[in-house]
């Protein structure tokens, strides 16, 4: 048995909105516990009005993200033992989005930028006829399936600084979603979503010193595909594109 | 600024880099020979006048500069303050042309003596 068994954890929680205050709680420690489960552990026994989100608590439908003693992480999958400064955690909404209460931000924007970023598929006129043949090996199949697997947790979009200064930028989650499918034989709006992603604050506005790949917990590079962009600019521009 | 604007820039800024990468490697070696040799200022200008090669590498190291400064200059003032847009893009422009008028200016009066 874990010897942290017999402690407890010297929680600090964000309670309000943009204007708020960390508020203290003390949670006993169990083996194996995650940031996610401490958090429920304030909720259901010692403060039922602290407000969060979460639904699969398995690392898939990315709604869990928090800050965790300053770094952007989802809760869900995070051992709190192995980000606990000693026994103290601070637990808070997300950077860089508004927060609608306590742990609970507004993702809109961040979802916004996706459309704006042409992250909805645009299928080829007869796309529908048949099954498109894309062997496994092909090289925009390979960039698109290193992209593919993100689960819009906004962990990079926290994690990413000029997104902190530049709020209208599009961010990381929305540009490498881009490149899935700017990479997809499927897809018809290519030109369209170059010229969208090389906009005033769009893939140019990126440093490449990938803080969001860094921080991205299902361990893609966001800033390899918005690499990826600038080069497909840069070639549409040659041949007189957008 | 347009779409194809910030491509343009984006290409503008690498290749601009690149000749400066390549400049500054070359004048840092002629200053570190010259200072070597022991070349007094006189003997400097004496061999910089008419000298239509250091004239040319010069304007080239000249113009790089002046694009590539206001173009990384303009992104940090976007990021550091609320200044943007075609205000900021005009300021930028000017930096350049100022840039570029006082190291033209620089390299006429070194090697043409103007
Ligand atoms: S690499 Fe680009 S997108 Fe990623 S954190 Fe840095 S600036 Fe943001
Ligand atoms: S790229 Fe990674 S960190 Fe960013 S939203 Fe997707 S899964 Fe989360
Ligand atoms: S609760 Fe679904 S990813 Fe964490």
């Amino acid at each position: 048995m874990d010897s942290r068994v017999l402690q407890t954890w010297e929680l600090s929680l964000w309670r309000g909105t943009e204007e708020g205050r960390f508020a203290s709680y003390q949670v006993p420690c169990r083996e194996r516990q995650t940031v996610l489960d401490v958090v429920t552990y304030v909720q259901r026994h010692i403060d039922a009005s602290v407000s969060y989100r979460f639904a699969c608590r398995v690392g898939m439908c990315g709604s869990c993200a928090m800050t965790v003693n300053g770094v952007p992480r989802w809760t869900c999958r995070t051992r709190i033992a192995e980000v606990a400064q000693g026994n103290r955690i601070a637990i808070a909404p997300l950077s860089h989005l508004p927060v609608i209460k306590d742990l609970v931000c507004d993702m809109s924007v961040f979802f916004e930028k996706w459309t704006t970023a042409g992250g909805a598929f645009v299928p080829t006129p007869g796309a529908t006829d048949n099954f498109a043949h894309i062997p496994p090996d092909h090289a925009a199949r390979r960039a698109a399936d290193a992209a593919i697997e993100c689960i819009g947790c906004g962990v990079c979009y926290a994690g990413c600084d000029v997104v902190g200064w530049r709020p209208e930028y599009l961010g990381p989650a929305a540009l490498n979603r881009a490149w899935t499918l700017v990479n997809d034989a499927r897809d018809g709006a290519g030109a369209e979503r170059i010229a969208a992603v090389a906009g005033d604050a769009g893939c140019h506005a990126c440093h490449s010193q990938q803080n969001c790949t860094r921080h991205c917990p299902k361990h893609l590079n966001p800033a390899a595909s918005i690499a990826g962009l600038k080069r497909r600019a840069a070639a549409a521009l040659w041949r007189g594109g957008s | 600024m347009s779409r194809a604007g910030e491509a343009r820039l984006w290409l503008a800024q690498r290749i601009s880099a690149g000749i400066l990468g390549v400049a500054v490697v070359v004048h840092l070696g002629t200053i570190i020979y010259a200072a070597h040799v022991g070349f007094s200022a006189a003997a400097i200008i004496s061999r910089l006048h008419d000298n239509l090669l250091f004239a040319t590498f010069y304007f080239v190291f000249v113009a790089a500069a002046a694009v590539h400064a206001p173009i990384g200059l303009r992104a940090v003032i976007a990021e550091m303050t609320a200044w943007r847009g075609r205000s900021l893009n005009v300021a930028a422009v000017a930096f350049a042309l100022l840039l570029f008028a006082l190291g033209a200016h620089a390299v006429l009066l070194l090697t043409a003596g103007v």
